[in-house]
């Protein structure tokens, strides 16, 4: 009963781990020597659960694995947190206004919310932070990340339907 | 009309202040919180700058702890793709050396002339004591090149020190922690450093283009710049001795711009040199 209570526990607790691991590791695929391939996984994984299950990762996890991700990336402290909750009230928001949900209405949101963050992210780091960045490379992240939303969004969905419900059936 | 305003208000207003079941704050003082950290870390307010101590130092560990199975990956990946290249590569290094050694006697010879000579122009610059790190993580994220290594202030780490792969630049100290270090990549946009070219000794700038390339820049002599030129600090700066190789100019690249392939491979660091470079006293 114990062990039961204990993997459901930990189950319910792997959205918040993968989210520190994405943010810790950065997948990026560079030993492939893809030049044109980049995704933001944590957009994806934030967006996703702040929208279906909002209680999976907290706002203050969060908001701490977005202070992680500056320290990873070398950006300002504090600019991920602030991008990764800006996600979390667009996603909050189309919750609120959504009768029957639908992915495309899901993926064109979340093309947007991307789309209004990394002309944000850029702003910021370009004109007040005065980091250079390459326009080309945040235009291939953002296609990736819109274009990849649909396939972790099913595998999302079949991890909570089928892992997460069949244990919370038992 | 009304109504669909208020929706919009209500749904907004849900979003920034609703709390979740087991949240403690809502999003709307998250929000205020990052802005309250980017606004105070931008004046480098001490508590703030405590705080970032901490976290890095508590990052840096952990992602390299988490980034190990990643790693295992890629070096399995890198090992069976070196491997299938063994034979070719032997051939190519066998007849390579044979040139090399021969060239290895007469560079003697002009190290030690080169030396004396700088020496008597008190331009003789000698390196401060080396230490070698091991890189902790090498995140090659779109928006900054970057490696961390596990030496920090703790064990004589400075700003602007420059770190070497074998005899090869790859990059400076921008930040140091108390146990770890971040050294900005010359492939980094924001990595601007003077160079030579040689063989005409061209002096310019060599830029990182946040690829696994840079590029030269401010020279009014690019078409004296030729196919093959290796590319050498120039320094100038006084940060660099001068004369540490850097990279080539790739005849592939040749159509627009002078761009530079560099010698040491930055995805594949394991280890750097770090160390500054002091003046010789007189003697």
């Amino acid at each position: 009963m114990r062990n039961k209570k204990l993997t459901r526990k930990i189950i319910s607790k792997i959205p918040l781990i993968l989210l520190f691991v994405s943010v810790l590791n950065n997948y990026d695929f560079n030993y492939l020597g893809l030049k044109y391939f980049s995704f933001n996984f944590s957009y994806i994984l934030i967006f996703y659960y702040s929208l279906k299950k909002s209680e999976s990762l907290g706002y203050t996890f969060i908001f701490v694995a977005g202070l992680f991700n500056d320290v990873v990336v070398g950006t300002p402290i504090g600019l991920s947190s602030l991008m990764y909750l800006i996600l979390c009230v667009a996603a909050s928001y189309l919750r609120n206004i959504t009768l029957r949900p639908s992915l495309i209405k899901d993926c064109i949101f979340f093309l947007m919310t991307i789309l209004l963050i990394n002309s944000l992210l850029f702003v910021a780091l370009n004109f007040i932070f005065n980091y250079e960045l390459n326009y080309f490379d945040q235009i291939i992240n953002i296609t990736y990340t819109f274009l990849l939303y649909s396939l972790f969004s099913n595998l999302f969905d079949f991890f909570e339907n089928y892992l997460v419900g069949s244990n919370n059936a038992e | 009309m009304e109504t669909s305003r208020d929706d919009f208000v209500i749904a907004i207003r849900s979003a920034f202040l609703k709390k979740g079941t087991q949240q403690r704050f809502s999003l709307l003082s998250l929000i205020f919180f990052s802005i309250i950290f980017l606004i105070l870390g931008s004046l480098n307010f001490k508590a703030i700058d405590y705080v970032k101590i901490t976290i890095k130092e508590i990052v840096y560990r952990s992602s390299f702890i988490v980034s190990v199975p990643e790693n295992f990956i890629k070096d399995s990946y890198l090992l069976i793709k070196n491997h299938k290249n063994l034979y070719k590569e032997n051939k190519k290094n066998k007849s390579e050396l044979e040139v090399l050694r021969s060239k290895d006697l007469l560079n003697e010879f002009i190290i030690l002339e080169n030396q004396r000579l700088k020496s008597i122009v008190d331009d003789y610059l000698v390196k401060s004591d080396t230490m070698f790190a091991k890189v902790l993580s090498d995140k090659g994220s779109p928006f900054l090149k970057s490696i961390i290594i596990n030496k920090g202030s703790k064990h004589g780490v400075n700003l602007g020190m420059i770190a070497m792969d074998e005899e090869y630049l790859v990059g400076k100290i921008v930040e140091v922690n108390y146990l770890s270090a971040r050294v900005l990549l010359l492939s980094d946009l924001n990595s601007k450093i003077p160079v030579t070219v040689e063989p005409n000794g061209l002096l310019s700038i060599l830029s990182g283009t946040g690829e696994d390339y840079g590029v030269i820049q401010y020279s009014k002599q690019y078409k004296d710049i030729k196919s093959q030129s290796i590319i050498y600090t120039s320094g100038t700066s006084g940060l660099f001795k001068a004369g540490i190789p850097i990279g080539r100019i790739n005849s592939n690249f040749l159509s627009d711009e002078r761009k530079v392939e560099f010698f040491s491979d930055f995805s594949q660091l394991k280890f750097v040199k770090i160390f500054s470079f002091v003046k010789k006293e007189a003697e």
